[in-house]
Order: structure tokens, then sequence, then C-alpha cells
């Protein structure tokens, strides 16, 4: 007679979660990988030549679907970390977390683009009378403090709960701060910049398409680091239990501001924090 | 909620009171900051865009260091626990903080804005007082909400003190902006003007968004 597994509906459920991660994954990337290639063709053979920038102005293909979606991302971040705080599902505080983390590496690249557009351009790196550069620094300063917050709470569970508050008062400071620093300086963006309607149609086919393809890639980087968030809890889940079972009890764990899942995935033995 | 709010309100000022150590501290850095601004811009006046900026600069500062004050006892000395203990209300605490920051940014204000007209200003602070008094209570009113917030959530963390200016500065850079472009039109030499109501209002709603922020998230600050 064989034994009664113990709990055949979770695990179940549990490996069609997994398939499905796993084919969500690949057919994300796949997405991604096709949209960046297109994005690349349409940019060097098909979007013309800007008049006055000339090659210079491609830049733009990157650099603004960057800022965009980092900018979404920050909000998403912000609404991710509403639903943690309404649930108090640790899992909520992964996804809002990731979310601000990828955000944060795509602001950089938009800085760094930006001030290589501004290089070109106008002849300096760094160019205080232009409003949306200048939201930009403000609004990266403030995420930068979101990993040192986090690191320096020790207690899992209020460290999510904080962290769900700053990225909700952050995500709510984006739009505000674009608004006074857009009020504060006289309008001097190049007109690209402005929206898409007053391109020509290829240039705006090629923007929706980088700007497709980089919200691709935002997408398919945060998932990975879902994925790989997950699957290392697991692993420390069952090394846990592996030493328990053979009478070890080593407990160990690395200090990070990244939340762990450890709370989520099995109770954990005995209290930390205060 | 009014006799909570009163009596936490009472607490806190009791407090001050008793120790004297904010308020004085901040007014005194205030003054010294003015001092540093004279040596370092090597200017005897300053007026306009400058003397508004450095008046700004010095009252954020200032307000960093009551914002770093603000929860140290409640954090170290159980002041969270007592308060979670009775059958209190976020809100009542939320408001009782923000009203004593403010309090503390009026009383250096005080202090700090006759200093600044006795050691920097070019122009003469009288006509365009009363003008000020009302840029800088809305801008203040902005500071002790983003103060108390921040203050609530860099108190329980192991690097506070870092972590409070960190996280301030940047939310409070659109105050900055408001208070300071405000505030130049009335701090000029040439004809002194008011403020552009632009600015007033982006002061005003900034207070009002992040006064609903603050007063939907401090509760999740609290609690343990």
């Amino acid at each position: 007679m064989p034994p009664p597994s113990r709990q055949p509906a979770g695990a179940l459920e549990a490996k069609r979660r997994r398939l499905r991660d796993r084919w969500g994954l690949r057919t994300l990337l796949i997405a991604t990988v096709l949209g960046m290639t297109a994005s690349l063709v349409l940019v060097f053979f098909y979007a013309p030549l800007e008049a006055e920038q000339g090659f210079l102005q491609k830049i733009f293909y990157v650099h603004v679907p960057l800022a965009i979606v980092s900018l979404c991302g920050f909000v998403l971040g912000g609404l991710l970390a509403i639903q943690h705080l309404r649930t108090r599902d640790p899992r909520w505080d992964m996804r809002s977390y990731v979310a601000i983390h990828m955000s944060l590496i795509f602001a950089l690249g938009t800085l760094i683009t930006g001030s290589i557009w501004a290089k070109g351009s106008w002849g300096h790196w760094w160019v205080w009378s232009e409003p949306t550069l200048v939201s930009f620094l403000i609004v990266f300063l403030l995420y930068a403090t979101y990993q040192p917050l986090r690191f320096s709470i020790e207690d899992p569970e209020r460290q999510a709960r904080y962290a769900s508050v700053f990225a909700i008062t952050a995500g709510a400071f984006v739009p505000l701060n674009f608004i006074a620093v857009r009020l504060s300086t006289a309008y001097l963006h190049p007109r690209v910049l402005g929206s898409t309607s007053n391109l020509p149609a290829p240039m705006a086919l090629t923007f929706l398409v980088s700007l497709v393809a980089t919200a691709l890639l935002y997408a398919t980087l945060c998932n990975y680091e879902l994925t790989a968030k997950r699957t290392r809890a697991k692993v420390r889940a069952l090394r846990r239990r592996l030493d328990a079972d053979s009478g070890e009890t080593k407990q160990r764990r690395p200090r990070s501001a990244a939340p762990g899942m450890a709370t989520a995935i099995s109770a954990p033995t005995g209290s930390r924090g205060n | 909620m009014r006799r909570q709010l009163g009596a936490l309100l009472r607490k806190e000022l009791l407090i001050e009171l008793r120790t004297l150590e904010s308020v004085p501290g901040m007014s005194l850095f205030a003054v010294t900051t003015f001092v540093v601004f004279h040596f370092a811009l090597n200017r005897n006046s300053v007026e306009g865009d400058l003397a508004a900026g450095i008046l700004w600069v010095t009252i954020l500062f200032a307000a960093m260091l009551g914002v770093n004050r603000l929860f140290v006892a409640d954090a170290e000395q159980g002041g969270f626990d007592a308060f979670l203990l009775a059958p209190g209300d976020g809100g009542a605490l939320l408001l009782a903080k923000a009203l004593t920051l403010l309090a503390f940014l009026v009383v250096l204000e005080v202090v700090a804005v006759p200093a600044f007209g006795l050691l920097l200003l070019g122009p003469s602070l009288g006509g365009a007082l009363p003008q000020l008094v009302g840029v800088l209570a809305l801008g203040d009113v902005g500071v002790a909400v983003i103060g108390t917030l921040v203050g609530a959530m860099a108190v329980r963390t192991r690097a506070r003190d870092l972590l409070g200016p960190l996280l301030a500065l940047p939310l409070l850079v659109p105050i900055v902006i408001g208070g300071a472009r405000a505030s130049s039109p009335l701090l000029t030499l040439a004809h002194p003007s008011g403020p552009a109501p632009r600015w007033l209002l982006t002061l005003g709603l900034y207070d009002l968004v992040f006064g609903l922020i603050a007063f939907a998230l401090f509760d999740f600050l609290l609690e343990d």
C-alpha cells in the first residue's frame, strides 16, 4: 500500500505554477529579444536622420523609453506597495521591491543617456534649465534611499511595512515633483520630447516600438529577479529542513536589503527582531 | 480625537519646555549658518534669489535637526508602546507631532528671520514682512508634515540620523522651489513685489497632498 502523499493539492498547484512561471518567462524573453531587435533595426535603418542633430538624435529612442518605463515602474512599485499594506502578503512587498529596484537601474541608464545627449546637443554634461532632467535627478536621489532604508531595518516584517510606506509616498511624489520642477523653469526641451504627435510618422513608429521593447525588457528583468528570489528562498527553506533533519541547527540569515521570502514559505523558527 | 490631540500636544510641548532639546539648538544652528554663509559667499549683504535661497536652505537644515529629534524620546523611552497601549488614534499622534514640529519651526523663524534681516539681508524687512510670513507659514506646514512622516520612518532604523535627511531632502525640494521662488521678489532691493500666486498655489497643493498621504500611511509606521 503506497503511503498517502502529504500535500497532493499543494504540490500539484506548486508544480503547475512553476511550469507557468517558466513558460511565462520564456515567452516574455522571446518577445523581448524580438522587440529589441525590431527597435534597433528601426532605429538604425528606418527612422530618418533628424535635420538639426543628425545621428545624435538616435539616442532619443533609448533615453526616452528608459525614462518613461522607469517612472512608470516607480509608480507601479507604489501601487504594489498599496496592495502589500492592504493584504499584508510579503509577496506584494517582494514585487514592489523588484519593481523599484529595476526602475532604479533604468533610471540610472536614463540619467547617463540624458547626460550624453545633453553633452552632444548643448555642449554640457548637465543642464539645469532642463526641467525633465532635473526632476529625474531628484526622483533618482529619493529612490536611491530606498535600499539604505530597507537595509537599516532588521525585522523583516517591519522592513516590508516601512518600505511600502516609502514606496507609496515616493510614488505619489514622482508626478508632483515633475509638476513643481516644470513650473520652476522655462520650457526649453528639444521638440522631440514634447509629445509623439509632432513627430514625423516614421520617427513616431520607431519610438513606439522602442518604448514597447523597453517595457518588455523591464518586465522580463523583473520576472527574472522574482523567479531567482523565489528559487533562492525555496533552496534556503529546503536546506534548512535538511539541516533540521540532520540535527544541525545552523540558522544563518544573510543581511540584505532585499526582502526575503522565508517568512512566506516556511514559518521561521525562533523570533527575530524585537 | 480632540482630547487625545490636546493631551499629546501638551505632552510634546511640556517635554520640549523642560528639556529644551530641539528649539534652542535649531535657532542657534540657523544663526551660525548665516555667519557661515557670510564667509562662504564673501558677501556682506544679499538680496533677491540669493537671499531667498539662503533663508530657505538655512530653515530646511535647521528643521532637519528638529526632525531627527522628533521621535527619539518615543523610540527610546517607550513612548510608542505607551501610545499603542492607550486607546489612541494614529491620526492624533501624526497631527500632534506635526503641530509640535510646526511650533518648533515658528519659534525657529521668530529667531532666524530677524537675525537674517540683521546679519545678511540687504533690503529692510519691514514692508515685505507680512507676505514673507505667509509664504513661510505655507512652507512650514509642508516641512512639518513631511518631517513628521520621515521622522517616524527613520527613527526606528539603524542609521536614523543619516536616513532622516536623506529621505526628507528630496521630498522637500518642491517646497524649496515654491518657497524660494515665492519669497525672492519680496527680498529684492529694487522693486519688492508680491509673490507670484502660482508658487503659493504649488506650496498649498503640496502641503495638502502630503498631508493626505501622511494621514493615510502614518498608522502603518506605528503598529508593531
